[in-house]
């Protein structure tokens, strides 16, 4: 492994430390605010929260195609290291710059990019580098490409997309209508989403193809079909997150008739289910193979979660609800990072090891499927108390609507410990092997 | 497949141009931010508002929706200005001045004009879908 790219890993693990941190103390912050005003308050912790878990899916999802581009795009292609190490140091550089400024209390962006806007232009300049170590062999390298690839090209042009849209709110136009201006947003957010998702399926794809020896799962019309379709989603499927703003109505109807296609999506998943048992009963050793069901398990969840909460009459209870959350988290946790933890396992040749440590790591991850469903649970009691007493009982204040909640999301608290815990002892065997690799690495050059 | 891609992708770009466009004509009457407004818009991201309260649903959940505030009847300017002055045990106080409290509850004012937050089950069609008027 090249080092530049195994100090990239390094960080992205780091950034997923990060992230369980921060969230276990904004989780306390919200329910003893009391307390953490004092010193951490919530506004703080969540930014820290949200933007290191934002950015340990991007950085997770590139470090996984920057390693496998040498063995797919720029194979037996001489590509510039000078590129991809620049964006590495300028990407990295700028996280670090945002909690130093989250730590001082520093904000002035928008909802999930709460940093200053200026600091959007260095990752502007690193992404930019990205995509030239990307494309340019990509380019060079002739014949019909497979499906993952085609993913991946897509979620890194997407991302620069929805990136620089998402900074459109600094142009005096875009400011002069709220309406505008928050549809704008999470237009750019929806479709961000979608792009990291490309980035981050094609990864999955490809550790299958590699796993599986079976070259045909990325390639023929099933492949094309569900990228195309996951594409469409991606482009116009972002309107289910407001429904609420009085914004034109056929903004609402587009999104309500493409999110209905992700039945397709639902339906593939019960028919290929008999082989999933089959394949799992063959690779079920393997934890890369593990963490790709767990994330196969977590779609489906999520895509139920979803089809429903884009159902404009049940969005009207969820929309502003902890289900929003249950949504996000079961997507970011519950999917992003199983498939970026697969392929970790397999980059970093976790699935080598073998006794106490790789029991451990088995013991971990049931630990952590077992309080993700525990957390996902009671986000959506907590948000599903919530939307019935909003919508319902349209007389009661806010703290009269929460008091339930707040008890129910002490049980959410308690499933985090357990779930921060766990994946956190992963990371740390994953961290210390990330480490290990460079002892080995360089013996092998002795 | 290139060219189903490239379609999609002006598919996409129509679309786009449509949604910046076109997306907030459904407001009956264009209301421009005050320069107060606009100000008060800033301090709310600087202070990270967003953080703990919503606008239309969309942010933190510590603390209430603000989208409507400003026409709550149950809340004058002066408890709004003296919440935020002053904070609570759970909110904290952000030590704004007078002028840059005045600047929020203007931005708040103006968010206020461009619609309703919460959708009546009235609206809602038959298709599961709901239409909205300002």
């Amino acid at each position: 492994m090249k080092s530049n790219i195994r100090i990239y890993l390094i960080s992205a693990l780091g950034l997923l430390l990060s992230t369980l941190f921060f969230g276990l103390l904004a989780t306390w912050a919200f329910l003893y605010p009391e307390v953490y005003n004092k010193f951490l308050p919530f506004y703080q912790l969540r930014p820290f929260h949200v933007s290191a878990a934002l950015f340990w899916i991007i950085t997770g999802a590139t470090a996984s195609i920057l390693f496998y581009k040498n063995e797919t795009v720029a194979k037996g292609i001489k590509s510039s290291a000078l590129l991809e190490t620049g964006f590495i140091v300028i990407w990295l550089s700028t996280i670090a710059a945002i909690f130093i400024c989250y730590g001082l209390k520093i904000f002035g962006g928008r909802e999930y990019w709460e940093f200053p806007p200026i600091l959007c232009l260095p990752l502007l300049i690193s992404w930019i580098l990205l995509m030239f170590s990307f494309y340019v062999p990509l380019f060079k390298n002739t014949g019909k490409k497979p499906m993952y690839i085609w993913m991946w090209a897509t979620g890194i042009l997407f991302f620069l997309i929805t990136f620089v849209e998402q900074n459109l709110w600094q142009i005096a136009w875009f400011r002069a209508s709220y309406l505008k201006e928050i549809t704008v947003q999470w237009k750019s957010n929806g479709a961000m989403v979608g792009a990291w998702n490309q980035m981050i399926y094609g990864t999955s794809l490809y550790l299958m193809v590699k796993i599986s020896g079976d070259e045909t799962i990325a390639k023929g019309k099933t492949a094309f079909f569900f990228y195309m379709l996951g594409l469409t989603n991606l482009m116009f499927n972002w309107g289910h997150h407001i429904y609420n703003v009085p914004t034109a109505s056929w903004i609402r109807d587009t999104s309500y008739v493409i999110s209905m296609t992700e039945w397709v999506f639902l339906i593939r998943m019960i028919q290929s289910f008999k082989k999933t048992l089959e394949q799992r009963a063959k690779l079920r050793h393997l934890l890369t193979y593990r963490f790709i069901i767990a994330a196969e398990f977590w779609v489906f969840m999520n895509l139920l979660l979803t089809l429903s909460i884009s159902v404009p009459a049940i969005n009207l209870y969820t929309h502003g609800t902890h289900i929003t959350v249950a949504h996000a988290m079961g997507a970011t946790i519950g999917i992003n990072s199983m498939l970026l933890l697969a392929s970790f396992t397999y980059m970093l040749k976790i699935d080598n090891l073998k006794g106490r440590v790789s029991k451990f790591l088995s013991f971990s991850y049931w630990v952590s499927q077992f309080s993700l469903g525990c957390f996902w649970i009671a986000l959506i009691v907590a948000g599903f108390i919530k939307g019935y007493r909003t919508v319902e009982n349209s007389k009661l204040n806010f703290q009269e609507i929460m008091e339930p909640v707040l008890k129910v999301m002490k049980v959410f608290s308690y499933a985090g410990v357990f779930l921060v815990i766990s994946i956190a002892s992963i990371v740390i065997v994953y961290l210390y092997n990330a480490i290990k690799l460079k002892q080995y690495q360089t013996q092998i050059e002795i | 497949m290139i060219r189903l891609w490239i379609g999609l992708f002006i598919a996409f770009a129509i679309y786009t141009c449509m949604v910046y466009y076109y997306c907030d004509k459904s407001q009956k009457t264009e209301i421009s931010p005050s320069s107060n407004a606009l100000v008060g818009w800033n301090i709310w991201q600087n202070k990270n508002c967003q953080s703990c309260h919503q606008i239309y649903g969309l942010g933190g959940y510590m603390g209430p929706d603000l989208t409507n505030l400003a026409s709550d009847t149950t809340k004058n300017d002066l408890y709004i200005s003296s919440f935020i002055k002053y904070g609570t045990a759970k909110m904290p106080n952000f030590n704004l001045s007078d002028s840059e409290i005045v600047k929020l509850v203007s931005f708040l004012k103006w968010v206020d004009k461009s619609g309703k937050n919460r959708v009546s089950k009235e609206k809602v069609t038959w298709t599961g879908n709901y239409k909205l008027d300002n």
